[in-house]
């Protein structure tokens, strides 16, 4: 009995300290894979970010046909917005709001340009656009893309879109779409100098205009 | 409800000896409308929102529960929410509820009214006639007025002002 009892507790022993060894190396594995995990991320992150800038590039038709992309609007600011003609509230409210915010900087408001990006290429067409941009009284470069070319100038100014039925309960008909509503101030080297958010007032949108300007 | 059926009635009546048409501020026993608005639309654009105020004088809440237009080939009631800088638009089937002694005001920013399948574009200065139908109040006509695509309220000093 003694011999056996021996047995057992040398034996729990050895898989303790065999269990110990285990944990210390798995441990020591965890420790080595996390970081290089972590510096691995920090590599890959870092050039991609540099690669990536906030906005561009990118590329989009404009409602006359021709081509919009980043390195176009360069050396002007920019305004840029995201909507789609049949959005019947945020969209014409920002775009005449941009229209009368420009009003209101004077002869400064020349000196940005407002760029108008429909997300709803199946029903807007390049000249729907244009017709829609040209109602607010107040020139709007006016310009959408292909399926592709949207995803990237969504994914460079982090927009939300999300097409959806009107009617869940038929999943096929008319469609609205959810999208981020902010409007992206742009300075002239196409950097992101501020965003002017669909509540803020009036006095602090003239401001982050000015600022972009000035 | 024998008193507020009597009163609805009596409404009627008034309304119908005061005006045979009153184009802005149009009533039906309690339920009146004022500031009904449109935008002016693109000519490819087949859509638009409407907005409007709805007064309830009665002592009965009362429901909006569709509207029709012989300018569209559809109308939707809808809700326009901001959800973190997200703006989301939904269809509310249920209506909208027009409490007893208060006005619901649908505006930019919140509720419209969404013309679907427009026959023409609307066009600046245009009278859009819309028929909402309510709960009890039943059918009421209102004109929509065509406003300038920039508009994002109704215009002043427009209306008779009731």
């Amino acid at each position: 009995m003694a011999d056996t009892d021996q047995d057992i507790a040398s034996n729990i022993a050895a898989v303790r300290k065999l269990l110990w060894l285990v944990a210390g190396v798995a441990a020591l594995l965890g420790a080595i894979l996390f970081l290089g995990l972590e510096k691995k991320g920090v590599e890959e992150q870092a050039p991609a970010t540099a690669a990536l800038p906030f906005g561009g590039p990118f590329e989009l038709t404009r409602s006359d046909g021709s081509v919009l992309t980043d390195k176009s609007l360069a050396g002007r600011p920019y305004a840029i917005f995201f909507g789609f003609t049949r959005c019947p509230d945020v969209c014409p409210t920002t775009l005449a709001r941009l229209a009368l915010l420009r009003k209101k900087l004077g002869a400064d408001g020349d000196k940005f340009d407002i760029v108008f990006v429909s997300i709803d290429p199946e029903r807007d067409r390049p000249q729907d656009i244009g017709a829609y941009a040209e109602m607010f009284g107040t020139p709007i470069i006016a310009a959408t893309g292909t399926d592709a070319q949207l995803a990237q100038i969504r994914k460079g100014f982090g927009v939300y879109v999300k097409k959806l039925p009107l009617d869940p309960a038929k999943p096929d008909g008319d469609y609205t779409i959810d999208h981020t509503a902010g409007i992206f101030l742009m300075d002239a080297r196409g950097r992101l100098s501020s965003i002017i958010d669909h509540h803020e007032a009036e006095e602090t949108a003239l401001d982050k205009l000015r600022m972009l300007i000035g | 409800m024998k008193s507020n059926s009597a009163f609805a009635l009596a409404g009627i009546g008034l309304a119908m000896l005061a005006t045979p048409i009153l184009a802005q501020n149009v009533a039906a026993g309690p339920i009146s409308t004022s500031k009904a608005w449109t935008r002016e639309t693109a000519p490819n654009q087949s859509v638009g929102g409407g907005f409007l105020t709805i007064r309830n004088a009665g002592k009965t809440d009362d429901r909006l529960l569709t509207a029709s237009t012989p300018m569209a080939a559809e109308v939707q009631i809808h809700s326009m929410s901001m959800d973190k800088g997200v703006m989301k638009m939904r269809q509310v089937k249920e209506g909208i509820a027009i409490p007893a002694g208060k006005s619901v005001e649908l505006k930019p920013g919140g509720l419209h009214i969404m013309f679907i399948g427009l026959k023409k574009p609307f066009k600046l200065g245009d009278k859009i006639p819309v028929t909402l139908k309510f709960q009890r109040a039943g059918a009421v006509k209102v004109n929509f007025d065509v406003q300038s695509i920039s508009s994002t309220s109704a215009m002043e000093g427009h209306h008779g002002g009731h």
